[in-house]
């Protein structure tokens, strides 16, 4: 019986890859574990091995491939003799995943996140996303990944200043455990690309030492969940040094990484820390969203003479933006950036809660809903004032992250908020958060964890009391 | 003193015992001088004192050249001394006034010097392990020769990140050398009720580290060991381990009971083998120095223990403005820097 051998997803974030080289032929006999192609993910090429053993019949993907989606049959396997023309024909049609297995357009399980029902008279258009750049007008932009942003961030600092360098787990010769580090190792060598043993604790105090005798350090954690077992050290001995010192110290270091959930990992890999560092005097705390936001912030970020903590996404590395063509591009610290400007509602977020807000947005724009939305970019220093402006404009809040509920950004920018515009506020700000539990692994909980589009269109519209 | 090994080696000329007894008896008139002020109110919070142990960091230091590092726990009063920071400064940051090292806004156990190379002053225990590897670390990394002497004591001898650091510091060579002040007693709990294995020193074999035990009472014996340990860095060989053994007279703190050892087995440590009486003898036997001479040292010593009194009591308090300062630096501070 011919069965269809499905492009595998090789990490927990990939969703598409490219079938970079087959290594067997229509015809070969395979048999379980034999080398059947080499797959490149966005992190890394990886073999593909047979599951079970037969001959390979059609290939139906030809090598070189790029953007072959999970799921998408590449070959057929049969039996010996087997005619598999046929198998190959049905496969043909049926190459797309079905929605439920792609998770993207899954059926709401909740009244509450039922989509919005279409109103009986239609909605007034509202004026369409407006971006304020960052940079000149008529700056040429070239499409660039938040991947390739962060790397060329980092390699541009270590051309500009020879104290920088970048240490961490399977920075160097592995080339960055999501890529990130893609090529530093070749470009400034073994002395300032660095692989640390596993023993974060250790390396992030060596680090913080090593600003202290006068270094640059960079700092990366695979994610932020493995920096719990440093955190003493970004805390007691990064952030509070200079105060303790009577100013004499500081610490000019970058722990960055990968932070919040990212895609089936459970409840151990899957912590948002924006609210525990953004808690922190002496602390400087980034979460970028955008591409030319994670260059700019973080060149800011490894020439500021205090620590900071730079929050990255897996999910959001692999996604592009138009990145300037500059020579030096950086973007100033405690600066929100007004995504889109609106009159209705002031949506408020970070990270890649912007991909719900921004979502968010342009659906309650064909709803006739106007929604402002900010990106705060950094949460320490927090652009309170762009807030408080917005929502004295709009006279109401929803803020929208991924992290857990109690003590959220959010809760904070609430209390902010009501100390501050009181009286212009309509409507209680509510809060878009995760929700209240350890990050489950099934899909369909995993997907109600979080927070989403749906439930970020829901508060705006009890905000708004549409 | 028939018990201890004879240390008279004529490796020192008799200017520089005399220097080792002077710095010694500052750390320890100091210190007694901390308590008292402790006593009436004008140190607050924690507070713990070096004395018994003054010959570790005296004979350290005698081993050290210019430019190079140290750090060290909150047990920091007698290092920061021996390196050569100012007594005035040390005081008045216990009492927390403007005059103090860290404008009193670091206390007892977080104080710091980069004219001296003083790092600190870490008041989590075993955090200024990798630190002070760390720092190692930058002066590979800049070539510059220096080497860095990191304290700890044997309660943070047990912390996972020191061995996460005996790790990596060997691994890539750190000058770095891993001092441990075994006064025999975390907080209350002796070596021997926390690890079966109490040669603490030996634990540096499992990541190839070189080491030795040295008796910490003996400061010619701990400056013999640290010119050994300074030389094997200062040629690249990467990290050493000197467990110096040693004994605080006083409690962990000032608060401390001290009820898990007895009164006598302090008296006999502070009858038998003083470290500041070992060094007397050697000067007054060896007739490098008088009785005379010595006190003309006494005297100079509390003279100068007076005055950082007398500092650290009129110096003001830090204006209310000070809360709001040093929270995050505008450009990096200046002094020691690459």
């Amino acid at each position: 019986m011919a069965t269809e051998i499905l492009m595998p997803a090789l990490s927990p974030t990939m969703e598409e890859g490219t079938l970079a080289k087959w290594l067997v032929k229509e015809g070969d006999t395979v048999s379980s574990g034999d080398i059947l192609a080499e797959i490149e993910t966005d992190k890394a090429t990886m073999e593909f091995e047979a599951v079970d053993e037969g001959v390979i019949g059609k290939i139906l993907v030809a090598e070189g491939t790029e953007g072959v989606k999970v799921n998408t049959p590449i070959a057929i396997i049969g039996e010996e003799g087997e005619d598999m023309s046929a198998a190959a024909a049905s496969s043909s049609g049926g190459s797309e995943p079905k929605a439920e297995e792609s998770g993207e357009e899954a059926p709401a399980p909740s009244g509450a996140d039922a989509p919005p029902t279409t109103p009986a008279t239609p909605p007034k258009p509202v004026e369409a996303r407006k971006v304020e750049p960052d940079w000149p007008e008529g700056t040429e932009v070239k499409s660039t990944t938040v991947r390739e942003a962060l790397r060329d961030a980092m390699a541009e600092e270590m051309e500009r200043d020879p104290g920088v360098f970048v240490m961490g787990e399977e920075v160097a010769e592995y080339q960055g455990a999501y890529k990130i580090t893609q090529g530093l190792l070749d470009q400034f060598g073994a002395k300032r690309v660095i692989d640390t043993p596993i023993t974060e604790h250790g390396f992030a105090g060596i680090g913080v030492g090593a600003a202290f005798g006068g270094l640059r350090p960079i700092v990366e954690f695979m994610t932020f969940n493995f920096a719990m077992q440093a955190i003493d050290h970004i805390i007691n001995s990064a952030a509070k040094t200079l105060y303790m010192s009577g100013g004499q110290m500081g610490c000019p270091i970058v722990f960055r990484g990968p932070n919040g959930a990212a895609a089936r990992v459970g409840a151990q890999h899957s912590q948002d820390y924006a609210a525990w560092y953004s808690q922190i005097p002496g602390l400087y705390v980034v979460q970028p969203y955008s591409a030319s936001d994670a260059k700019g912030l973080l060149k800011t970020a490894i020439r500021d003479p205090n620590p900071v903590v730079f929050l990255e996404n897996e999910i959001l590395y692999g996604r592009s933006f138009d990145v300037p063509v500059m020579d030096d591009f950086t973007v100033p610290f405690g600066k929100a950036r007004i995504w889109r400007e609106g009159t209705d509602v002031t949506i408020v977020s970070f990270g890649i809660g912007m991909t719900y807000a921004l979502e968010a947005a342009d659906k309650l724009a064909e709803d006739g809903i106007s929604a402002e939305v900010i990106d705060l970019r950094t949460l320490r220093p927090l652009d309170y004032d762009t807030v408080i402006a917005s929502v004295q404009k709009t006279n109401r809040c929803v803020t929208v992250e991924e992290g857990f509920p109690v003590c959220s950004i959010g809760n904070h920018l609430s209390a902010y908020i009501m100390q501050n515009a009181f009286d212009w506020l309509d409507a209680p700000v509510i809060n878009c958060t995760g929700k209240d539990v350890p990050m489950p692994y099934a899909a369909n909980l995993e997907k109600h964890a979080l927070t989403s589009t749906a439930e970020v269109i829901e508060a705006v519209k009890q905000v708004t009391y549409r | 003193m028939a018990a201890r090994r004879a240390t008279a080696k004529p490796n020192v000329s008799a200017d520089e015992l005399k220097a080792y007894y002077r710095d010694m008896l500052l750390i320890r008139r100091f210190e007694e001088k901390a308590g008292q002020l402790y006593g009436m109110g004008l140190i607050g919070g924690f507070c713990h004192l070096y004395i018994g142990q003054e010959a570790v960091v005296v004979g350290l230091e005698a081993a050290a050249e210019e430019g190079d590092k140290r750090v060290t726990s909150y047990r920091d009063h007698g290092h920061m001394l021996a390196c050569g920071m100012d007594p005035k400064g040390v005081m008045a940051e216990l009492t927390g006034r403007e005059g103090g090292y860290s404008k009193g806004k670091g206390g007892s156990m977080h104080m710091f010097s980069r004219e001296k190379h003083f790092y600190g002053g870490h008041g989590i225990v075993g955090a200024q392990v990798p630190i002070g590897a760390g720092l190692a670390f930058a002066d590979k990394y800049l070539d510059n020769k220096r080497v860095t002497f990191v304290y700890f004591g044997d309660g943070a001898a047990n912390q996972g990140q020191v061995a996460e650091t005996y790790n990596m510091a060997e691994l890539w060579d750190l000058p770095a050398i891993f001092v441990i002040e075994n006064n025999q007693y975390a907080m209350g709990t002796s070596t021997k009720r926390a690890s079966k294995s109490t040669n603490l020193w030996e634990r540096g074999a499992a990541y190839g580290i070189p080491g030795e035990s040295v008796d910490g009472m003996d400061v010619l014996a701990v400056k013999a060991a640290g010119e050994k340990a300074v030389a094997h860095c200062r040629s690249g060989k990467g990290p050493y381990i000197l467990e110096v053994m040693t004994y605080r007279y006083r409690g962990h703190s000032m608060s401390d009971p001290a009820k898990y050892r007895t009164r006598e087995e302090v008296q006999e440590m502070r009858e038998k083998r003083d470290a500041i009486e070992h060094v007397r003898q050697l000067l007054l036997t060896g007739k490098h120095a008088s009785e005379d001479d010595l006190k003309e040292i006494d005297k100079e010593i509390k003279e100068i223990v007076n005055e950082a009194a007398e500092f650290s009591k009129e110096s003001p308090e830090p204006a209310l403005e000070e809360l709001w300062t040093d929270i995050y630096a505008s450009e990096l501070p200046q002094g020691e820097a690459v």
